[in-house]
């Protein structure tokens, strides 16, 4: 009995010891949010919902990365998929007046663009961070090229869906039960995504082509398969965040809108180590400092010197990357190309 | 038995890669309930011939049958299909997955059509460990195993999958004595079962331990069939040689002068921080050989790392002759004369991207005639490299090629050549001879006897026992990081010795 209950007492310690970092910030962030807010439910409420809208791109950008390097194929070109989805999307809703329409457009821009990493990665087994990069630099050129100004969208940007009476519920009801829809899909995706990777068999190989190629080809799994398909998909997800960006949060399209976030989402799959749901928990974080950032230029704090404050989410990003990516550890084939003798 | 269809079947079988025939007209059959060694030197093409068998590799011409019938196998898949399955020599697991995961991998157990009932696989895993005696936790990861029972997951992969033929591709190169014994047990059971088994070694011992038939390869041709029962390991040497063979080296009395190495109350730690060696103290004299014998894990790596340089000392000292070299830095211990034949050749001791002529010069490649003022001298370096090539027989393509592309025996030639070249007093050899092939360990071993009567002190460390009896004029037996016994190599029986290397105990009267 007592030894039993000591080994509970442990493993429950344990839990909390390897959990420290998270609980940590958690506590630091409820209590910093309640501050700032000085106990204002209106501001609270505005931060929160704030965070959530900064965090959604971040997610689906890092779940991109996610599947791919789970498979073995390194993506910095999420930054690129995001700015030609974002532009695809608008192209395609401002013209046709619809924006599911668009949204599709951005989610198959995506995919697209994933097509053609993976072409260049996995097929031609040519070298994954210059395909990325070749990614990034055609989206800035091609989609500047065809920026016309003056475009709006006829429907406006995607509206807020209440649901119901959780709606009305007071700070939850704003922050989580009033979103637009790709919001709600994303807050979806991220349990599934995770359900997929450690679930299921395909979630199994997937891993096993990230990790050890070789050992996955010996039992009959086509590393290139996986590969292309999974990096393909992934563009998707990337597409979805793109045409989040542009039909969702801003309503338009504008150069370079994607403003680095393709690489944060990075950071922030890297942070979560390589699980959707750690991304999803590291992209809140983000997500908070720059709910706060904007917190401090509406209260007019420390405005005499706003570089400081427009440094904040960039400086947690550094602040976290150092201590977190020494001790993450990526799965163990990315970025090698695969080929059988 | 002569009428029975063979469980699988290999005719005219030729491949070549580039200008290299690796196969060359290979036929090969093998009876179901049967053990079956293949059995060469490295580069006869043993691992050629059963990455065809198991799809991995295309041949170029000949056929492949599968109880009687003709199959093509384009892919593992096929073979897989087929009932083939393969222990690789370079263990095809995902470290970062649990057993029970990486058994299934590829052909899961699921609730309806794609989520993985895990639940399921470890319960089959279970049985199949149980039904083949393969003791294994389902719920294990790979990366936290010993490579004796990762070796027995990938038995369990196989047999997941119903293989009826089971290849395994020098299954023995990386096991203790035990596991050794332990796997050929297991084969044993196997092929009672029914289970046609090929065994892919360079060891006779295994050989006869085992094997019910044997076909012998070399230069990719099959040179002979026999069983064990008609020969012996002299002959098997020699068909796999092609010439006849000293399997114990012959040598004279030692004749032992001053203590060249002198370690007292060594204590070191291993990369956990733990306490790997442990008061360890002991002296090699100019002109003996002294054999470290142990399972691997003993703390024989920390040992020679210490000595080495390479690893951090907590307490204790080691000199060579009157320098302390404890905690000096390993260019200043190989300056004071200690040669090193490391453990993992491929690690250690060459840069395998370099060529073999640099990789010669390693230990004095910046000093005179190699490099003059911080530039290199590429005659010298050249003149050097095509010497050792011819002196010690290294066979390569020329001295210009990368290091990584010799084979095991001719790498460690290579090293060999390198350090017994420079004027040593002290040689550290840690298992000097592991996968390589008879001729290379034949050669290998008379080179420390060499070494010895030039007068040098000799510390060899080896799991192999028979290499330690075979050579060493003293033997000491380490367990758990302790040296248990220290005596003439006379006074030491093969049975004492390994009884202290199981068991760390000395109990004498127990024989």
């Amino acid at each position: 009995m007592m030894d039993n209950q000591s080994t509970n007492g442990g493993i429950a310690a344990r839990f909390l010891y390897r959990g420290r970092w998270w609980l940590i910030t958690t506590v630091v962030i409820t209590v910093f949010t309640l501050w700032t807010a000085e106990f204002h439910q209106a501001q609270t409420t505005a931060v929160l919902a704030s965070t959530l809208r900064h965090s959604t791109p971040l997610v689906l950008g890092a779940m991109c990365g996610i599947l791919g390097e789970r498979s073995g194929v390194i993506n910095i070109g999420i930054e690129g998929q995001m700015l030609m989805s974002a532009w695809a999307g608008f192209m395609v809703a401002s013209s046709t007046g619809d924006l599911t329409l668009g949204v599709i457009a951005g989610v198959a821009m995506g995919m697209l663009m994933g097509a053609v990493l993976a072409g260049i990665s996995v097929g031609l087994r040519g070298d994954q961070i210059i395909a990325g990069t070749v990614l990034n630099i055609a989206a800035i050129g091609i989609t500047s090229f065809f920026f016309s100004q003056g475009r709006t969208l006829p429907s406006g940007k995607a509206q807020a869906i209440r649901l119901g009476p959780l709606a009305d519920l007071p700070v939850a009801g704003r922050v989580l039960f009033s979103n637009r829809p790709i919001t709600y899909l994303t807050l979806l995706m991220v349990p599934v995504l995770w359900f997929c990777l450690f679930r299921t068999t395909w979630g199994l190989r997937t891993r096993a082509v990230g990790e050890h190629p070789s050992a996955a080809e010996t039992v009959g799994i086509s590393v290139v398969g996986m590969r292309y398909l999974n990096v393909i998909l992934a563009g998707g997800i990337a597409g979805l965040a793109g045409a989040y960006l542009s039909l969702e949060a801003v309503g338009s399209f504008e150069r370079g809108m994607t403003n680095g976030r393709g690489f944060v989402a990075l950071a922030v799959m890297i942070f979560g180590r390589w699980n959707p749901v750690g991304a999803w928990g590291a992209a809140l974080l983000f997500g908070y400092a720059s709910a706060v950032q904007t917190q401090f230029q509406f209260r007019d704090w420390l405005t005499n010197d706003p570089q400081f404050v427009g440094m904040i989410p960039f400086v947690v990003t550094i602040v976290v990357l150092a201590g977190f990516v020494g001790r993450a550890r990526p799965p163990a084939a990315i970025g090698q190309p695969y080929s059988r003798e | 038995m002569a009428n029975e269809t063979p469980a699988l079947e290999a005719t005219g079988i030729c491949k070549r890669f580039g200008s290299v025939v690796a196969n060359d007209q290979v036929d090969l059959k093998v009876n179901s309930g049967r053990v079956h060694a293949l059995l060469g030197e490295n580069g006869a093409g043993k691992s050629t011939l059963v990455n065809i068998l198991f799809g991995l590799y295309r041949a170029d011409q000949g056929e492949v049958r599968v109880k009687g019938e003709v199959v093509d196998l384009g892919r593992p898949r096929d073979a897989i299909d087929r009932g083939i399955g393969m222990v690789h020599q370079h263990f095809q697991l995902v470290p970062v997955l649990t057993v029970a995961e990486n058994v299934v991998l590829g052909s899961e157990p699921a609730r309806g059509r794609s989520v993985m009932n895990l639940d399921a696989a470890k319960q089959e895993v279970l049985e199949l460990a149980e039904r083949y005696q393969l003791e294994v936790d389902p719920s294990a990861r790979i990366e936290d195993l010993p490579v004796g029972t990762q070796q027995r997951v990938e038995i369990l992969r196989s047999l997941y999958r119903q293989a009826d033929v089971l290849i395994l591709d020098e299954p023995t190169a990386v096991l203790t004595p035990q596991e050794t014994d332990h796997l050929l047990s297991v084969l044993r059971n196997l092929a009672d079962q029914g289970v046609a088994v090929v065994f892919i070694t360079h060891k006779l011992r295994e050989v006869l331990a085992i094997a019910d038939e044997v076909t012998v390869m070399r230069e990719g041709r099959v040179v002979g069939s026999t069983t064990p029962a008609e020969t012996d390991e002299a002959g098997l040497a020699e068909m796999m040689v092609g010439r006849s063979v000293v399997l114990r080296v012959s040598k004279d009395e030692a004749s032992p002068g001053d203590v060249v190495l002198q370690i007292g109350d060594l204590e070191v730690d291993d990369n956990r921080g733990l306490r790997a060696v442990t008061g360890l103290s002991l002296e090699v004299r100019a002109g003996e050989i002294l054999g470290i014998a142990g399972v691997e894990g003993n703390g024989q790596r920390e040992l020679v790392e210490a000595v080495t340089g390479l690893r951090a000392v907590v307490s204790g000292t080691v000199r060579i002759g009157n320098d302390d070299i404890t905690g000096q830095s390993p260019r200043k211990i190989s300056e004071l004369g200690m040669a090193h034949v490391p453990e993992d050749r491929e690690k250690h001791g060459l840069i395998g991207p370099h060529s073999v002529a640099d990789n010669l010069v390693l230990n004095r490649y910046h000093r005179p005639p190699y490099a003059l003022r911080g530039i290199r001298q590429p005659q010298a370096i050249t003149d050097h490299a095509q010497r050792m090539v011819a002196d010690y027989d290294i066979r390569t393509p020329n001295i210009f090629t990368p290091a990584r592309s010799l084979s095991g025996g001719n790498k460690q030639k290579a090293i060999a050549a390198r350090e017994f070249s420079h004027d040593a007093r002290l040689l550290v050899a840690a298992q000097p001879t592991r996968g390589i092939d008879v001729g290379s360990i034949e050669f290998v071993h008379q080179q420390l006897i060499n070494q010895r009567n030039l007068g040098l002190a000799v510390l060899l460390i080896s799991a192999e026992l028979d290499e330690i009896l075979s050579l060493s004029d003293r033997i000491g037996v380490i367990y758990r990081g302790r040296l248990v016994v220290i005596a003439d190599a006379v006074t030491l029986d093969r049975n004492r010795i390994g009884r202290i290397m199981t068991t760390g105990a000395d109990d004498k009267t127990a024989a």
